[in-house]
């Protein structure tokens, strides 16, 4: 079917496909999201194509190559839509068995089962699992069930129908309402009322009438990846949420802003725009409606600094992302001069659900001021990583232990890091805070974009904070002095305190610098610069004070400040370790313990990477 | 469209072929603020952002060069010299930087015998690090020449550019 005309149409067309895809006898969707295509998913997926043809058996089985399903560290992953057969860790060689045996039959090959850690129990379905039945997948659901480079998957499970019924059952203020009463709030890290910036953008005047939406897809925190699966995954619903967004607010062209290290999510997402304009989704009189609206895209040139609105902005206009003073606020002057709507992947997706579940139901879920859901990637030191849909207000330690399964090789959990560069640490006390905008900034972090990155006791916070303040300096744009210089400076005291040259002044001077960054940065990344920093001297202090007083670093990280040593019991005397010394710094006759001259080693710890016998430690 | 900075199994065009860079500046004319694609296609094309290419741009395009070069040290992304023919770039995520990727890169460093940002001297291998590839789940992450390689470790580093040098049928150059 070409262009759909109408909403009839869609519905109508809509009803064909379900009836076709009913044909099939089978389903089965193989992850391709981007970390199960490091484990080779796409020779799985090839494979069970080869085979599926080979048994002339393509009419009757419907293979999806997926988004991302969320549980990265066991793929690649298998879906068996029938009998609901979930399978992890699949190599090309077991797909011939599996389809023997769980396709065509319903048998379960055991050893690809999710095997539990706690009791070794090896679990059939999806929602049995742990990393899963804790979750609430509203928006993360759909990628497991669609080929994002399939239009017609999503239109069979509903997708466009929220945008039909906005365009010809309602109206761009009740848009507007709906979105206000659901409650949504920004998912790119502050969590503004989705509504009212619609609202602010809807109202305020264009000098030519051409206003302008754009997805924030420059995911820039490090540690996340949310925005980066649904775009992958589900193209389709940022599309569909944008347009509604474009229908609210009056807007006729909108951009995604992508960033250029996620390749597969600009291939899905231009392909997407394709098909959706190829039916009359996106283009010119859309649905029949009268409306024109059309999305760009622009890849961005990596700079963190852009996700920062005012940055973005000026990054799509072709020049260098600097962020500008706020007001005049981009929803009344943004890109190219004109009211412009911004709002990330996760917002623009929440939107045709809202739509679809209604406001008073969307808002059941959630917080008393965060309402719906939120999607994390839990990350670290963390036993199932991947990406989690939670409710909000759920609790740290539901996410870290129910759903992540706890601290892998049973290592003591220290803290949690959210909100990225932006964000803070927050320690094992406050793990029963329930997870929301507002508790995450009282505790001193902040929601952000979404990443969870757990450490353990072999974390060192000062490390941690050091890490963070080397990254805003690389990514300060250079604009404001505070951001430019304080960063800097906060980076050289943290420096001298992981090298063990640190004072007892040190932590007052990194206090008073960060309050001046804080109160006089031009924009949010300068602003919230200081939080990392911050929240480890508010919660891990005795850290900061072993490096300074007893130069010592408690996780055995800061290299100026440990030793590394060989127990003679434990080495064999292989000589592995001598041989990849960059420094010549180990000795030792062949079959005898060697040892480490203080002196010379560099502690670069590749020795204890390669030790076969794990004889070598830091002290 | 950009696919990931892959330069694998691809010969770039030498920077005196100005025709491609004809060709580029064809398809953006008139179109705002597609300098950033522009870079991003002639980086693609040439595998980095030649001197003299920027000259021509510039003189097409009617800017000055200093400010080409202001945006293209404004972004990461860019770079103005050539790059080897593997590139690694190794992530340098909060994900990866838990999970001691600092020990990969050691490795890198070591047996590379450069630091990230560098070329090895026969224009074999380029090391980069990169802020997050967003693939954190499988932290440490990274990508050779556009493939993803997760939980790395020191030694499955070495054994990657072994296997490199090995099937490239690089020289040897001394290194173990």
């Amino acid at each position: 079917m070409a262009r759909i005309e109408t909403p009839a149409d869609l519905e109508q067309y809509r009803l064909q496909l379900r009836e076709k895809f009913g044909k099939y006898q089978y389903a089965v969707s193989v992850c391709g999201g981007t970390g199960c295509r490091a484990y080779d998913c796409i020779n799985v997926f090839e494979t069970l194509r080869e085979i599926i043809d080979k048994k002339d058996m393509s009419h009757t089985v419907n293979l999806r190559l997926t988004g991302c399903q969320g549980f990265c560290e066991m793929g690649p992953l298998m879906f068996i839509h029938k009998n609901g057969i979930f399978y992890v860790r699949i190599s090309p060689e077991a797909v011939e068995r599996i389809v023997e045996s769980s396709i065509l039959g319903d048998e379960v090959v055991e050893e690809l089962l999710y095997k539990s850690p706690a009791d070794g129990r090896r679990i059939v379905h999806q929602q049995e699992i742990p990393f899963y039945n804790k979750q609430r997948r509203f928006l993360l659901a759909m990628n497991r069930d669609i080929d994002p480079l399939n239009i017609d998957d999503y239109i069979a499970k509903g997708g466009y129908g929220s945008l039909a019924w906005a365009l010809f059952e309602s109206s761009s203020e009740e848009i507007i309402d709906i979105i206000e009463r659901a409650g949504l709030r920004g998912r790119g890290g502050a969590g503004f009322p989705t509504g009212r910036k619609w609202r602010i953008a809807r109202q305020a005047p264009s000098p030519d009438g051409i206003k302008y939406v754009i997805c924030n897809a420059d995911e820039g925190d490090p540690g996340a990846y949310m925005d980066r699966s649904l775009l992958e995954g589900n193209p389709h619903q940022v599309i569909e949420g944008m347009t509604i967004g474009a229908y609210a607010i009056g807007a006729s062209e909108g951009y995604v802003y992508v960033r250029h290290e996620y390749p597969l999510a600009v291939h899905h997402l231009l392909e997407a725009l394709d098909q959706a304009r190829e039916k009359g989704l996106l283009g010119k009189n859309i649905l029949g409606s009268g409306l024109d609206f059309d999305i760009k895209v622009s890849v961005g040139g990596g700079a963190f600094v852009c996700g920062e609105e005012t940055g973005l902005i000026a990054s799509i206009e072709g020049k260098r992302g600097m962020p500008r003073p706020r007001p005049p606020y981009p929803a009344n002057y943004g890109l190219w001069g004109r009211p412009t709507n911004i709002n990330n992947v996760e917002t623009w997706q929440n939107v045709p659900l809202i739509l679809q579940m209604g406001a008073d139901e969307y808002a059941k879920i959630g917080t008393e001021k965060s309402k719906g859901t939120k999607i994390f990637s839990l990350v670290g030191k963390i036993n199932n990583t991947g990406l989690v849909e939670v409710p909000m207000g759920i609790t740290l330690r539901e996410i870290v232990y129910e759903i992540g399964g706890g601290i892998p090789r049973g290592k003591a959990f220290k803290a949690v890091q959210t909100g990225g560069p932006s964000g803070g640490c927050i320690p094992a006390h406050l793990l029963d805070i329930p997870v929301d905008f507002e508790r995450l900034q009282e505790v001193g972090s902040m929601m952000g974009s979404g990443g969870m990155i757990v450490m353990d006791e072999n974390t060192c916070m000062v490390d941690i904070a050091r890490y963070f303040m080397e990254f805003l300096t690389h990514e300060s744009c250079g604009k404001c002095v505070p951001c430019r210089l304080g960063t800097k400076r906060m980076l050289e005291i943290l420096t001298k305190i992981c090298d063990g040259q640190g004072t007892n002044e040190n932590l007052e001077a990194l206090e008073s610098l960060a309050a001046d960054i804080k109160a006089s940065s031009l924009c949010a990344l300068g602003g919230t610069s200081p939080n990392p920093v911050l929240t480890t001297l508010r919660y891990f202090r005795d850290e900061y004070e072993e490096h300074i007083v007893n130069k010592r670093c408690p996780a055995g990280i800061c290299q100026a400040l440990i030793t590394l040593r060989i127990d003679p019991d434990t080495c064999t005397g292989c000589g592995a370790c001598l041989k990849i010394c960059p420094v010549e710094a180990i000795s030792g006759e062949k079959k005898q313990p060697h040892s480490i001259d203080p002196e010379v080693c560099i502690r670069c710890k590749l020795c204890i990477s390669r030790c076969p016998k794990e004889a070598i430690y830091t002290e | 469209m950009e696919k990931e900075g892959c330069s694998c199994n691809r010969s770039f065009v030498p920077p005196e072929d100005l025709s491609p860079l004809e060709d580029i500046v064809e398809r953006y004319r008139g179109e705002r603020g597609a300098l950033i694609s522009v870079f991003h296609e002639i980086q693609q094309t040439y595998g980095y952002l030649d001197e003299g290419i920027m000259g021509e741009l510039a003189k097409k395009l009617g800017y000055q060069l200093s400010h080409l070069y202001g945006l293209a040290t404004f972004y990461t992304q860019f770079r103005l010299k050539p790059i080897g023919k593997h590139l690694i770039r190794i992530c340098h995520g909060t994900a990866c930087h838990v999970r001691n990727v600092r020990e990969v890169t050691e490795e890198a460093k070591r047996f590379l015998n450069i630091v990230p940002g560098e070329t090895t001297e026969d224009m074999y291998f380029t090391l980069e690090t990169v802020n997050c590839l967003g693939t954190c789940a499988i932290a440490p992450v990274l990508v050779v020449d556009g493939v993803y390689h997760g939980h790395m470790t020191p030694s499955k580093m070495k054994k990657l550019l072994e296997k490199m040098v090995k099937e490239g049928g690089r020289e040897a150059n001394g290194q173990d």
